[in-house]
């Protein structure tokens, strides 16, 4: 085995004022010629690694040595030696492409011959040269990550450092990164890649998984995913309603997870349990168990121990809906333009009650603008948006009174206590008196919420938006960014209330999570490219060559086809 | 503490921030039309000179005397005189703002005028809401019947043994205008808003964006990011300043004694003390809003009321006069006075230049402490 490149003892980083250190006990190696993924939800600490690595925060305890240096210590030594993409990529946006190529050649002594040479070498790797003159501010998401990498690689560094590099970017520009991540491993280069996105860990050589600060795995994903090998299952062919099929198989023993997946329901079984009777589950005559693959997120799931089983507390708290199959919402040729550039472009789709409906699509695609039109938070340019039959254009404030909204980042006051956001919020939505207690004491009874703002903000926004038991859950990027246990309770809690006849409609650029819903529409550039379930989408661009589609795959396909 | 720098970087870090306040439309506006609109405001808007102040008259006396005497108010080109028949009536015309005060001329006025000994036979009634400008009235009218006072006696070929006559004379500001110490004073407000606000923001934005992380993991050490901050900004001033000054001369009338020289020293000076405190706050906030918040309370707040640009230091109680020579401002608006109004007097500009540079040094060398190479 080759000498390692980075070799991480028991570092620890704490920062002052925090309870918890950021990172502790974290030991590893990092072989060159791979990419090493940093993996985990946020807060998990990849950041506080990668910055640990480049000499940018010192360790409270342990050592970073990236080859035989030690980052702080050796600082200027170091920084000839790593290229580092700090999140958000780090650009002068008011500066053009060339610019910021500019400056960052004459911060790192890229002069002269080779300095031109550089830069055509790496416009034409970022497929960037048609650009040169553009304000970086003024670039799409998979554009600004091109030239963050292309800035971080001037000098020719021989160790890379991303940090989380995917988020805000489209799939197809996600994965011309990776293509090129992978053909700079080939030049020698060896590459440390944080990311919150499970599927990511799959593409590395090696990861580290962390949680909370702490290292969960080290070493190959292949070898994590292994321990789940064999006890992945998807139900298929459901009769009846998967969700509560779904919620029926995580109360026996012998299931460890489970999902929705299109219309099937995936299982995870416990180390050495049986396979579970479908009979016993009533899936339904035509239901069969099917061997699938294991996944990173599977083998994540195991090491936290689980998932957190499938009954809603919240669920059996609120009040059966109507239970008739009427449109509740509903956009026709939705449009909102800023200027000359149309957010949402003729949008249209309708949701029946009870069901859950998601707007999928990268970041900048127009989910949010149309959602905000949806709840009446945005007037359309032209086009209709109705919720409940009303018009929200004409009487926003009457169809606001019947939906729950929780914003993306969650849109908590942080300086009040849990108790104070809830009773602030039951009193926005006119809960009054004992009702207004009620809801509030069952909210941190179903939640288990604390006294103070920690971990649990998703919760909290959750119970926020649905203390005044609403008809319609709009739901904008609930789970980006949180590990897969806190991701599934909150599905658990969504799923409850769609059985309770609750409507649901979600917003996600996590192509997984969309088969969570009943139906979705694929948004980009401001317009629905392709509308139907989950299923049916992954099926349409199934071909010779890609039998199985994955979402992702999908997604990609359809925009390749409106080209 | 070392502080090394490399001319390429430092160049291209400057060029960089350069182009940065070029492109940015509110940089522009705060180094170029602020100082314009500002020096107009100050030069026309605000002035605490007194002109065509409104004013009544009740003459309740009608004898040759007291017309005399009314005739020379309506002479005067500060006041604006209005006649009322009676003190009801000018009573009502004050309550409604129409005029700032009035004057009664009683019955017995030529009575007691004539009569050696007595006291004033004039009432001055002023509006006490604003005590300035009843001030203003009062001193208007003093002075006016003194003066008619004075001239009858002349004209009778008396002397005008009564009263004491004051002769002001004004030097160095011989109209006694207040554009002329106020544009000097507005100057220093201009200056400071480009020192310390402008520059608050550029450390913090740097954070907010993440740019400056990027920079952390380049080659780049403490002295060029700092001097690359601070050197397109210094430009950014001392244009901003040149620009204030030629506006003044030529568009506002207002004289200038010194020499270029004097005025980019003073300039370079209290700039240097000022960006010093807005890199200082930018750097420790890491916030573009909390640093615009303290530069707005450590820089621009003092600048206006401590400098000695609109209310007179040595009016102040004890305690707030010894604050204000804390102030750069205040040694920056003496300094910009005596430029505008004396010349270069350098004994007089001295104390104020060291004190500047001593300022700056400090904010400067405590930014440069402060600037970290690395995030913890």
């Amino acid at each position: 085995m080759a000498e390692p490149l980075v070799s991480l003892n028991q570092l620890e980083k704490r920062f002052p004022g925090a309870r918890q250190p950021a990172l502790a006990g974290i030991s590893a190696r990092f072989q060159p010629g791979l990419v090493t993924g940093l993996v985990g939800p946020d807060g998990a600490g990849k950041t506080t690694l990668m910055r640990l690595m480049a000499g940018l925060l010192a360790p409270s305890a342990g050592q970073v040595l990236v080859s035989g240096l030690e980052p702080v210590r050796d600082a200027g030594q170091l920084r000839e030696f790593i290229g580092y993409m700090p999140q958000k990529f780090g650009l002068y946006e008011d500066l053009t492409v060339r610019e910021n190529l500019e400056l960052h050649a004459d911060l790192r002594g890229v002069l002269g011959a080779e300095r031109e040479a550089a830069f055509r070498r790496l416009l034409h790797f970022t497929d960037l040269e048609r650009f040169t003159g553009r304000l970086a501010g003024r670039l799409s998401g998979g554009m600004k990550q091109k030239l963050g990498l292309a800035c971080a690689l001037l000098g020719r560094p021989r160790l890379l450092l991303l940090d989380e590099p995917g988020v805000g970017v489209d799939p197809i520009s996600r994965r011309e990164l990776w293509k090129m991540a992978h053909e700079l491993i080939d030049q020698g280069l060896t590459i440390v890649w944080s990311t919150a996105y499970l599927d990511e860990a799959e593409l590395c050589g090696e990861v580290l998984l962390l949680t909370e600060g702490r290292l969960l795995f080290a070493g190959k994903p292949s070898e994590l995913t292994g321990r789940v090998r064999d006890r992945c299952f998807q139900i298929q062919n459901v009769a009846g309603r998967r969700r509560q099929l779904l919620a029926r198989a995580l109360r026996r023993p012998e299931v460890l997870d489970g999902v929705i997946q299109g219309h099937s329901v995936r299982l995870v079984l416990r180390p050495n349990a049986p396979r579970p009777d479908l009979g016993e589950l009533e899936a339904g005559p035509e239901a069969e168990l099917a061997a699938v693959p294991p996944r990173f997120e599977d083998a994540f799931i195991e090491v936290l121990g689980g998932g957190p089983g499938g009954d809603s507390l919240l669920a059996q708290r609120v009040h059966r809906v109507a239970d008739d199959e009427q449109t509740v919402v509903e956009a026709a040729q939705l449009t909102k333009k800023f200027g000359d550039f149309a957010a949402a472009d003729r949008i249209d789709f309708a949701v029946r009650r009870g069901e859950i409906f998601g707007l999928l699509g990268p970041n900048g695609a127009g989910k949010s603008t149309t959602f905000r039109m949806m709840c009446g938070l945005l007037t359309p340019t032209s086009g209709t948006a109705r919720v409940m039959g009303i018009d929200l254009k004409k009487s926003p404030s009457q169809a606001r009174q019947r939906l729950g909204y929780m914003a993306q980042k969650f849109s908590l006051y942080g300086n009040l206590s849990v108790r104070q956001n809830l009773d602030f919020f039951s009193g926005a939505y006119g809960l009054r008196g004992k009702r207004q207690k009620e809801a509030v004491e069952g909210m941190i009874e179903v939640f288990k919420l604390e006294p103070f703002l920690k971990n649990t903000p998703e919760a909290l926004a959750l119970a926020c938006a649905v203390m005044h038991e609403p008809d319609i859950l709009f739901l904008d990027e609930p789970t980006s960014g949180v590990d897969p246990v806190t991701r599934r309770e909150f599905w658990t809690h969504i799923n409850g209330l769609v059985e309770k006849g609750v409507t649901v409609m979600v917003t996600t650029h996590f192509m997984d999570e969309a088969e969570y819903c009943d139906r979705i529409a694929q948004v980009f550039r401001g317009q629905v490219i392709a509308a139907g379930t989950p299923d049916e989408l992954k099926q349409s661009t199934a071909g010779p060559d890609l039998p199985d589609p994955s979402m992702e795959d999908a997604f990609i396909a359809l925009v390749q086809s409106q080209r | 503490m070392k502080l090394r720098a490399s001319f390429r970087r430092l160049r291209a870090l400057s060029r960089k921030e350069t182009l940065q306040i070029l492109r940015d439309p509110s940089s522009n506006i705060i180094a170029f039309l602020l100082p314009v609109i500002m020096l107009f405001i100050f030069g026309y808007g605000i002035s605490l000179d007194s002109t065509g102040l409104r004013v009544g008259l009740v003459l309740e006396d009608s004898g040759p005397e007291a017309r005399h005497f009314a005739d020379s108010l309506y002479g005067s080109p500060y006041l604006r005189v209005s006649t009322g028949r009676n003190r009801q009536e000018m009573g009502q015309a004050m309550t409604a703002g129409r005029v700032r005060g009035f004057v009664v001329v009683p019955e017995d006025f030529a009575e007691k005028l004539n009569r050696p000994g007595t006291t004033a036979p004039l009432l001055v009634i002023t509006d006490g809401g604003e005590p300035n400008t009843a001030n203003f009235v009062e001193n208007y009218v003093r002075s006016a019947f003194e003066l008619w006072l004075s001239q009858r006696a002349l004209e009778r070929g008396e002397a005008p043994a009564a009263s004491v006559s004051i002769e002001p004379r004004f030097w160095f500001n011989p109209t006694a205008e207040s554009r002329n110490y106020l544009i000097p004073g507005s100057i220093t407000i201009i200056m400071t808003v480009i020192g310390a606000l402008l520059t608050s923001l550029v450390v913090a934005r740097e954070w907010e964006r993440g740019t400056m992380e990027a920079l952390l993991a380049s080659p780049v050490t403490r002295a060029e990011l700092l001097l690359s901050k601070l050197l397109p900004y210094y430009a950014l001033g001392i244009i901003s300043l040149f620009i204030c000054v030629a506006v003044a001369v030529w568009l506002l009338g207002v004289p200038f004694r010194g020499s270029l020289l004097a005025l980019w020293l003073t300039g370079s000076l209290f700039l240097g003390s000022a960006l010093g405190l807005g890199l200082l706050l930018s750097t420790a906030t890491r916030n573009q809003f909390n640093a615009a918040q303290a530069a707005l309370n450590a820089a621009f707040l003092p600048a206006v009321i401590l400098s000695g640009f609109i209310y007179e230091i040595r009016s102040m109680p004890p305690i707030i006069q010894a604050v204000t020579y804390l102030v750069p401002a205040r040694y920056f608006v003496s300094a910009m006075q005596t430029l505008f109004q004396a010349g270069d007097v350098w004994p007089a500009l001295w104390p104020s230049l060291v004190f500047l540079a001593v300022a700056g040094l400090f904010f400067i060398a405590l930014t440069a402490l402060k600037t970290r190479r690395r995030l913890d």
